[in-house]
């Protein structure tokens, strides 16, 4: 199957803290410096693994949210307020600070230049992490292959990459918004959760196959998948990424 | 459906300690209902360990535990686990 490479078995490494930026009110990005980092490719994800004075370990998953580059690797967390390890890692967080990493792992939600396209990217909130990498490897390879990305937020303020985004639009990257909970004055854009009406003008149609990526909160994931295998998108070609219940 | 519901990319990170072979893109055939699909295609249930389910059947084809002294892996559920080298 495409993509499988001989990895050798991973262990936990530690991983020094060089940066912290604050994407939204409730994200921050967080650069790491991993020596003998392997390289990772856009959409694989990592295991994060906290130990507390007293011995007791907690690990979670996140999303590589950087292109390859290097041994720099840098995770976008929003921080959950009653969670055991996002408020430590968005509040406490300092550069020269260690903690440990496993990874990166996963090579099944992964786009490279060499697949093509056309691509259609649904991201829910912090879901646009792993789209992202692709987003970003996409430019930095200059490859103009047709990108829909279509991007769920709760407001304005909460857009995570919108800067960004906004630079990185054209060059067959089309860029759409939709703001669930709350918009600013004069807004045009979507303002409402992510449907079949929705998918139906922002995608590629089913004839043109693109290769869809899919990552958010599980509700999130489950519509929109299902909405797209409704509208006649090959079940095969719609990848998944759910991060487990909203606001997790 | 079920919120807390995740995909086989979930438990990469921890059969990656085990297997020395990238793991969600493996083929795991379903022991119920036969359909072969990606490892990081199966459901994936937490609770006191972790169950993978069938995303066609809802067979569960793998269970994991994990007590992080030892790893129990019961893969009774599947016909098979294709990986490429």
């Amino acid at each position: 199957m495409e993509g499988t490479t001989v990895l050798g078995r991973l262990t936990w490494q530690p991983a020094d803290v060089t940066g912290v930026v604050a994407e939204t009110p409730r994200a921050k990005t967080i650069a790491f410096d991993v020596p003998g980092w392997a390289g990772h490719r856009a959409g694989q994800h990592l295991d994060v693994r906290l130990t507390a004075d007293d011995g007791y370990q907690a690990e979670r998953s996140y999303s590589i949210a950087s292109a390859p580059d290097g041994t720099r690797v840098e995770l976008t967390v929003v921080r959950i307020a009653d969670g055991e390890v996002s408020p430590y890692l968005t509040d406490d967080l300092q550069p020269g600070d260690q903690i440990e990493l496993r990874g990166p792992v996963g090579g099944y939600f992964v786009w490279e230049p060499p697949l093509g396209g056309p691509l259609l990217l649904v991201a829910g909130g912090s879901g646009i992490a792993p789209l992202m990498a692709m987003i970003r490897l996409r430019a930095a390879a200059g490859s103009d292959v047709d990108t829909r990305l279509l991007l769920s937020s709760r407001g304005w303020d909460d857009i995570i990459y919108r800067e960004e985004l906004e630079r990185l639009n054209g060059h067959g990257l089309t860029v759409t918004h939709t703001l669930t909970m709350s918009q600013p004055p004069g807004w045009a854009g979507y303002a409402r959760r992510v449907d079949a009406e929705m998918l139906a003008e922002v995608a590629p149609g089913p004839a043109e196959r693109p290769l869809v990526y899919i990552c958010g909160p599980t509700p999130f994931v489950e519509a929109a998948a299902q909405a797209l295998v409704g509208l006649g998108y090959r079940p095969e070609a719609i990848k998944t990424e759910r991060f487990g219940p909203t606001g997790s | 459906m079920d919120e807390l519901m995740l995909d086989g990319n979930a438990v990469a990170g921890m059969l990656s300690e085990v297997f020395a072979v990238e793991i969600t893109t493996a083929a795991m055939t379903c022991g119920n209902c036969g359909t072969s699909g990606a490892v990081g295609a199966m459901h994936v249930f937490r609770g006191a360990g972790i169950v993978m389910r069938c995303p066609d059947c809802g067979h569960a084809v793998a269970k994991i535990v994990d007590d992080g002294t030892r790893m129990w892996l019961n893969f009774g559920g599947m016909q098979a686990l294709e990986v490429t080298r």
